[in-house]
């Protein structure tokens, strides 16, 4: 179409390109080979990784395709997931339901609405059994996303693999168990943030031992991003709570050089091209040299930030939601030029309805088209050493540094945390995105600019509902607790209290034999309040 | 309307803003509370987790004008109609009842069966939410 074709509407608001990115970085028209210093790059493989963790990029090994999975009951996802493996697929992914994430049992008056809703319902034992059954743990693995209770999540898995007889050291697979964004923006917190932190020490490490294979930590900054962060604080918040969990886990004897690598990552990636990939180069580059020059960490591995991206999220919109296809493919090449692991694509009705099979395939696709057909994979970080890039990537990193020295300077995460600080700043971030969008401000094609008049926007079905969930749920839970032995129930849980109360103590050996008793997690998760406490949200708005 | 409009309209408004049942996505909650301060507002956020009784209790021992509920767990249904049973025992029908989140298009006419005011979703101008509110209020 040609310019004096347009409507007069799209015309005169046709936006001007700015000349900062959305994380507040100056971006010159023009750059050239002054503004670029070589020996911050290094080549790709070697420290400080600007260029990726692998000397042959994705000619060595692609990105993962991380596909779209549906929830429902136990019974129900064994079916599916049964499905998917024979049709070749290799990784499960689980979501659980709120009252699981929030460490509550069916029957607490809270749960009822919610039992089975977002993810499976996985109480106790017993339903892990059946959501694994028939199922070769040593041959799949199993990403759980899981915060607040992701420990007792991990021994119910290192349970069901002991009642298969499968070693663990066997086990490969990844619990979120990030709690400290959970505090921030994704709310699933159960106990104050010193003894979570505990918690998250005593998985990684004794996951490190018993199933080495295992990730027992997903550092996640996609929550922060989607609540409002700017790329570059989406990085500084991510890698600030890292490092919190490094220290933490450091004071509890871990060895750097050894549960550093199995630290990973997970971002968002939003539709600013440059603002994306520089943001995981500097990441990459910052994080290899705090685990070098501050921890002393020597063996590469160790160094290495290794993250999955997730492409969408809430970049996407609902006004023309074809856009929303373009949006994913543009974003893609964003995660693939900064050296992403893995690839999840949003389907682009995701912003207003369940996706489709039509849509989900699409998503697919999108990743597809853009490993084997474009070859953007060919050659490692091939914008590597571009004028532009290479100064939009130092420059974001003193972005991210700045945003990580204000948290240091208010004393920290953790404190940061309890305060409501980081929240705060926030919300007041969220509300901020959200005016410059109601504004125009911020260019979103299809919603602020350039709309269709007469267009209808609907929001569809967003999440399942199936009646009897709830009902077979709480039936099947009440058989456990009429067949469960419930003094062996009580001796478990009484060892579990006891070494919560004992800060030298690992709660992990004990969580799994509470899980072999067939304790609820909501009797686990009391347990531990009894000697924990409760977190106090700050609400000081 | 304009935003200096909009800041008459709520000056003097108490509204309760709550997060029922365990969805823990509070950002919407969050923005829609600074926004009706800026307006002018005396706004009160219960924050995460809490039972419909416990937002009506609040409700009624704030005096609040208004309620807005944010939800983004799929549960809508269920938590909206508690929460006005509980405001009714507690001869609270007076206070106006506001929803937002992810609620499906189909829903919104069954919310304002049950007594909800108005239905606001991410995608509406902050402005036509205040200015919605404050014409509701009037």
């Amino acid at each position: 179409m040609k310019r004096d074709q347009l409507p007069n509407a799209a015309r005169a608001a046709e936006p001007r390109l700015r000349a900062v990115s959305p994380s507040g970085i100056e971006v010159p028209t023009q750059v050239d080979a002054s503004a670029v210093d070589a020996s911050r790059i290094g080549k790709p493989g070697e420290y400080p990784f600007t260029r990726g963790i692998f000397e042959d990029g994705y000619a060595g090994r692609l990105w993962t395709i991380r596909q779209y999975s549906g929830f429902g009951t136990a019974e129900e996802s064994n079916e599916r997931y049964k499905f998917l493996l024979a049709k070749g697929q290799t990784g499960l992914s689980v979501a659980l339901d709120l009252p699981t994430q929030c460490g509550l049992d069916p029957t607490h008056p809270m749960a009822r609405p919610e039992i089975g809703k977002v993810g499976v319902s996985l109480s106790n034992l017993s339903e892990a059994e059946i959501l694994f059954r028939d199922l070769d743990l040593s041959k799949i693995s199993t990403s759980f996303t899981i915060n607040g209770t992701a420990a007792i999540v991990y021994a119910m898995y290192l349970a069901v693999a002991d009642k298969q007889g499968v070693r663990r050291d066997q086990l490969t697979g990844t619990i979120q168990n990030d709690i400290l964004k959970e505090y921030v923006a994704r709310g699933t917190w159960i106990f104050p943030v010193r003894p979570s932190m505990r918690l998250i020490a005593d998985s990684i490490l004794y996951s490190n031992e018993t199933s080495p294979r295992f990730n027992p930590i997903s550092i996640a900054g996609a929550h922060v991003r989607d609540a409002g962060a700017t790329a570059a604080e989406e990085m500084a918040y991510t890698l600030a709570n890292g490092l919190a969990y490094v220290d933490e886990l450091q004071a509890r004897g871990g060895d750097v050089e050894k549960f550093a690598k199995r630290l990973s990552f997970f971002f968002y990636v939003h539709m600013d091209f440059f603002d994306e990939i520089a943001k995981f180069r500097a990441g990459r580059r910052l994080w290899a040299r705090f685990m070098k020059e501050r921890y002393g960490a020597r063996d590469p591995k160790a160094q290495h930030f290794r993250f999955g991206v997730v492409c969408g999220g809430s970049s996407l919109v609902a006004p023309q939601p074809y856009n929303n296809v373009v949006r994913v493919a543009v974003e893609t090449m964003a995660a693939v030029f900064g050296g992403a692991q893995s690839v999840f694509t949003c389907a682009f009705d995701e912003a207003f309805q369940i996706p489709t099979e039509f849509s989900a395939e699409l998503a697919v696709r999108t990743q597809q088209i853009l490993a084997y057909e474009s070859g953007i994979g060919r050659s490692v970080d091939p914008l590597g050493g571009s004028y532009m890039l290479e100064q939009h990537t130092d420059r974001m990193e003193e972005q991210i540094q700045r945003v990580m020295t204000e948290i240091d300077a208010y004393g920290g995460v953790v404190r940061a945390i309890e305060d409501g600080w980081i929240q705060m700043r926030l919300a007041e971030r969220g509300l901020q995105r959200k005016l410059d969008n109601d504004s125009g401000l911020s260019v979103v094609v299809g919603q602020n600019h350039f709309k269709k008049e007469d267009e209808e926007v609907r929001v569809g079905e967003v999440f399942t509902l199936d009646p009897t969930v709830a009902s077979r749920a709480l039936e099947k839970f009440q058989r456990v607790m009429d067949t469960r032995d419930n003094a062996a129930v009580q001796r478990s849980l009484e060892r579990l209290s006891r070494a919560a109360a004992q800060d030298r103590e690992n709660v992990m050996p004990y969580l799994v034999d509470c899980c072999h008793a067939y304790a609820t997690v909501g009797e686990m998760v009391a347990s531990l309040k009894q000697q924990w406490g409760e977190f106090k949200e700050p609400v000081n708005l | 309307m304009s935003t200096q409009a909009s800041t008459a309209a709520l000056a003097s408004r108490r509204i309760l803003i709550g997060k029922p049942g365990l969805d823990g996505h509070d950002i919407g909650a969050k923005i829609i509370a600074l926004t009706l301060r800026n307006a002018g507002a005396e706004v009160i956020y219960t924050g995460l987790r809490r039972s419909p009784q416990q937002i009506a209790q609040v409700a009624v021992d704030e005096g609040v004008d208004a309620v807005g509920l944010s939800i983004l767990s799929g549960s809508h249904k269920e938590l909206v109609a508690d929460v006005i049973v509980q405001l009714r025992a507690m001869k609270a029908e007076g206070v106006k009842v506001f929803v937002g989140g992810t609620i499906p298009a189909e829903d919104h006419a069954h919310l304002r069966g049950l007594g909800v005011s108005a239905v606001f979703t991410a995608d509406m101008p902050l402005e036509r939410v205040v200015a919605e509110l404050a014409e509701s209020l009037a």
